[in-house]
């Protein structure tokens, strides 16, 4: 028996008829064409999959496509605006805050949600915040830098950042 | 893949109650244990009843008598993030901090959290255990380094949830709602020890929701802390921790609640160190007879007798912290 759900993608209603075992994470991938949010290890574990849902980071292999109806959800997709690259994308770039690639979606994701509510976060923060996520290439240090780099971008204006480039 | 089963969503906890009856059901609220439990067959389901449609498990908030309500939907984020929360209970603010990763956090409701199933490799591994209904806890012979050196009796689980010691030593009490309508419970007689049922860890029966924790006020100026000792730097289980909370006069302890994590198939709580510490002042003395009443009865399987150590650390460094930051009793006059 399948379920209808209307679930709210980077600002796009989908609906879809769902089986109520789906999880969110095929959901967005396979109903929404949207491959940037990965599959990891499928039991909440390596955070790959982390996506935000009502602005919350929360691991979408362990959130039914169901559970989501109704609600805001927001992949790496739809960070960017056009070609201008969201701060936090560039922080990774810029301080070559990935190696292979994998689990960068799910630790742009969480740090989003951390840059929510800290918006000048220590190492010590940083590291604490995103102890959900594993990168196997250990790649631990750029990647505090590249959401520091992150931080210092977002504090200021829009138009400064702009000008500075 | 996870197996196949219907999902409900009720609007009402009447709804709610009644969509429990059927058997196979099971609670679904943030979903981060039971998809766990799923997906590696821990118990299957026929059918899922959703209770995050019900606006009134949500939220908390201070009552006119002092004491405060936590929505069982409240995630622990919420409960760690909370001035209310951090203000009156600083201990459950911590406890909730420490439990798993941030997203699971988010997720991961207090709810469930006091409901989640035991972490042992065996219960959760393919592994036809006595609580799954088998004849053998593996543990006894097996790999039982995270396993209780507390409470064990056929079966060795350790209850691994962070916010349910601190619930207990906060003299909390949940209120539940069933098909004969509803119930309070200390959270101090929630748990249930393996030597009295082995197919469960708590008193909810089948079609009983949590519906909110009630917290009553701890007396002015009590301290209260949560510490956690894991075996990684973070996001982990404990290994042992200690939820305390005391009420000192100078150094001189009034009251306190001292339980344990870790360690026992229910969060454990330590009478003996109870009462070695009543009227005593926290000095060396006092830290090491509390510390050792702490460990009095543990039985070590082959290769968990660390833990018995932990415990007698966690207790006297606790201590200790609170005793260094208090001045000394005044003498008395006489």
């Amino acid at each position: 028996m399948t379920r209808n759900v209307a679930i709210t993608v980077n600002g796009t209603e989908r609906r879809a008829s769902v089986e109520p075992r789906l999880l969110l994470v095929h959901f967005l991938r396979e109903n929404a064409g949207l491959t940037g949010t990965h599959i990891g290890c499928e039991t909440s574990l390596c955070g790959a999959c982390t996506v935000l849902m009502d602005g919350r980071a929360v691991k979408s292999c362990t959130v039914l496509a169901v559970q989501a109806d109704g609600r805001q959800v927001t992949t790496v997709e739809g960070l960017a605006s056009g070609d201008q690259l969201h701060p936090i994308q560039e922080g990774f770039w810029e301080e070559h805050g990935l190696q292979c690639g994998f689990c960068t979606p799910g630790m742009i994701m969480c740090s989003h949600d951390l840059l929510g509510h800290n918006s000048n976060p220590s190492d010590g923060e940083i590291r604490e915040a995103l102890n959900g996520n594993i990168c196997r290439c250990t790649g631990y240090q750029n990647i505090v830098a590249a959401v520091k780099n992150a931080a210092r971008k977002m504090s200021k204006p829009i138009a400064a950042r702009a000008g500075a480039r | 893949m996870l197996p196949k089963f219907s999902h409900v969503r009720p609007s009402s906890l009447r709804q709610a109650v009644q969509q429990l009856a059927s058997s196979g059901s099971h609670v679904h609220a943030g979903g981060t244990d039971l998809l766990g439990c799923l997906r590696d067959g821990v118990f299957g389901a026929e059918k899922i009843v959703s209770i995050t449609g019900i606006g009134e498990l949500r939220g908390i908030n201070s009552r006119e008598d002092g004491a405060v309500r936590i929505g069982a939907l409240t995630t622990l984020s919420e409960v760690a993030t909370s001035p209310l929360i951090a203000q009156n209970y600083a201990l459950l603010a911590q406890a909730a901090a420490a439990a798993a990763s941030p997203q699971l956090r988010n997720q991961g409701t207090i709810g469930g959290n006091l409901c989640q199933r035991p972490r042992c490799w065996y219960f959760r591994g393919d592994f036809q255990c006595l609580r799954k209904g088998g004849d053998t806890c593996f543990a006894i012979n097996g790999e039982n380094e995270f396993h209780c050196v507390f409470g064990g009796s056929r079966c060795y689980i350790v209850h691994p949830s962070d916010t349910a010691p601190a619930l207990v030593a906060l003299d909390a009490r949940a209120h539940i709602r069933g098909p004969l309508g509803m119930r309070v419970v200390p959270l101090g007689s929630f748990f249930v020890l393996p030597a009295l049922d082995l197919a469960r860890e708590n008193v909810l029966r089948s079609g009983e929701i949590i519906t909110h924790i009630s917290l009553p006020p701890l007396a002015p100026g009590s301290i209260s802390s949560y510490r956690k000792v894991r075996a990684r730097g973070s996001w982990d289980f404990a290994l042992a921790g200690l939820a305390l909370a005391l009420k000192l006069t100078g150094r001189r302890v009034d009251w306190s609640r001292v339980v344990l994590s870790g360690v026992a198939p229910i969060p454990w709580r330590s009478s003996e160190t109870e009462k070695v510490l009543l009227g005593r002042d926290l000095n060396p003395r006092t830290l090491r007879e509390a510390a050792d009443a702490a460990t009095r009865g543990a039985e070590p399987l082959s290769q968990n007798g660390y833990k018995v150590e932990l415990v007698r650390g966690i207790v006297e460094e606790s201590l200790r912290a609170i005793m260094e930051s208090h001045p000394e009793t005044p003498s008395e006059r006489t």
